[in-house]
């Protein structure tokens, strides 16, 4: 049976971890590449890096640090931030990264979802979403609107229409992240998480919210997400990767369990 | 110094076969050179892509016949992912494509018959063995391995599966033994410390069941 994903996010600058609630008051956590390691004994199934910039000005993706980290776990790993081209994202592959995420790059030129799922295949291409709530049926069916730029910035599109089309155009996962959620460690936005899962035939990845492991259990029973997201949980000590892994085991759901 | 040979005939990125080797200590090569695969002591075969495209880039580089030769002489040779599809006769995949054929068998495209059974199939999943191959000498049985995969391995006789995995509806092989050959539908490279190790049975492997 496919297992469930668990994969911590780290918002990296400077090679240094940092955590903020809605791209606010970020604080440093510490070393990137050391807490990746110390994810991976400790048996995450997957990592995710964001922003993954060389200094906290709009310099390029730091690709020595892709590498660093390439050869010093052997799970799959994905990079998103600071991409802005087919070549950034060969560059990013070949340094060892499995996946690319676009965000914000791919709502403003969404044909970068096609080229490089053709070039590198599907299962390369992520595509990050940030909706956010919005009462306003006529325009947002699904009742989220996407927004980019670390939610500042309102598109005016609707949530499940843009998966839909990503998936049309090559993604082969999508990462919802709520814009509500994210920060509050009160929960997933599960609603919004079905309602991408039960109508792409892709991967769905829960993001945004994750306090506790009854949040994960949520996002996989009732949410149907493949895979969930998680960050400050782990960040600040208070859940340990194997401690989640344990009790979501207990309660039922597929977990691997031995690494 | 036994060498390991990967062989790259632009099916894919290498670079975490060959950053798993190279964290294992164990010295292996990259190339698509025919005189350099058939002289090494052991030969991997990567891949990742559609069958198609690889097909003819092994035509183009004229390693067909280099990686039959390989598979003759009995030197040990490791197949992963899209490697292991074309090691079977026919794949599903593009229309239907004729491959290598050095097992025989068939690749087959995940039907699923629930819309939240994913295509393709991404993350972990347990591989039950058949039998005790020496490739996966101290691996638990029903150790997850990661999988990237929309379509699957089905060899036509039993006794070349050597590991099954279930998904979508089906028990596929994950795992083919066939002599000298052993190939599996999911990355050891990213299956962390479980898969290195198959890495490092491999590096060890005289070839012999």
């Amino acid at each position: 049976m496919l297992t469930k994903r668990i994969i911590p996010c780290l918002d990296v600058r400077d090679k240094k971890v940092t955590k903020g609630v809605k791209f606010q008051n970020n604080v440093v956590l510490g070393d990137a590449v050391a807490l990746a390691s110390k994810y991976y004994e400790d048996g995450c199934d997957e990592l995710v890096f964001y922003d993954i910039t060389a200094s906290a000005e709009r310099r390029p993706i730091d690709i020595e640090m892709v590498r660093e980290v390439a050869r010093a776990i052997h799970i799959p790993f994905a990079v998103g931030g600071g991409i802005s081209n087919l070549e950034d994202m060969s560059r990013v592959l070949l340094a060892g990264a499995e996946k690319i995420s676009v965000n914000s790059l791919a709502v403003l030129n969404p044909g970068i979802i096609a080229e490089g799922s053709r070039a590198f295949g599907a299962q390369c291409i992520v595509l990050g979403m940030d909706p956010v709530r919005v009462e306003d049926p006529a325009r947002f069916p699904s009742g989220y609107e996407i927004t980019i730029r670390g939610f500042r910035e309102r598109t005016g599109m609707d949530a499940l229409e843009w998966a839909r089309r990503a998936e049309g155009l090559g993604a082969g996962e999508i990462v919802v992240n709520s814009v509500d959620a994210d920060g509050t460690r009160s929960g997933y936005e599960i609603r919004l998480t079905r309602l991408i899962a039960e109508n792409v035939r892709i991967p769905v990845v829960a993001s945004g919210g994750a306090g506790n492991p009854g949040h994960l259990a949520a996002a996989f029973r009732e949410g149907k997400a493949d895979a969930a997201i998680i960050a400050g949980m782990i960040h600040t000590g208070e859940y340990t990767i194997s401690a989640i892994k344990k009790e979501l085991s207990a309660a039922g759901i597929p977990i691997r369990r031995k690494w | 110094m036994p060498v390991i040979a990967i062989v790259d005939y632009k099916a894919g990125n290498l670079t975490s076969v060959r950053l798993a080797f190279e964290a294992l200590g164990i010295p292996a090569r990259v190339t698509d050179q025919s005189a350099e695969i058939l002289a090494a002591d052991r030969v991997v075969f990567p891949g990742v892509g559609a069958a198609g495209s690889a097909m003819r880039n092994l035509k183009a580089l004229t390693l067909e016949d280099t990686l039959r030769e390989v598979v003759r002489r009995g030197t040990p040779f490791l197949g992963i992912c899209l490697g292991t599809q074309i090691i079977l006769g026919h794949s599903e995949e593009d229309g239907g494509v004729e491959t290598l054929g050095l097992v025989k068998g068939n690749v087959r495209l995940f039907r699923p018959g629930s819309p939240l059974d994913k295509v393709p199939q991404i993350g972990w999943n347990a591989v039950r063995l058949r039998r005790l191959h020496p490739v996966f000498e101290g691996i638990e049985d029903g150790s997850e391995f990661y999988f990237v995969h929309s379509y699957y391995p089905s060899p036509d006789m039993d006794a070349d599966v050597a590991g099954v995995t279930d998904y979508a509806g089906v028990e596929f092989a994950s795992v083919i033994g066939h002599g000298n050959l052993v190939a599996t539908q999911f990355h050891p490279e990213k299956s962390g410390r479980i898969g290195l190790r198959i890495f490092q049975n491999f590096s060890q492997w005289d070839g012999r069941c």
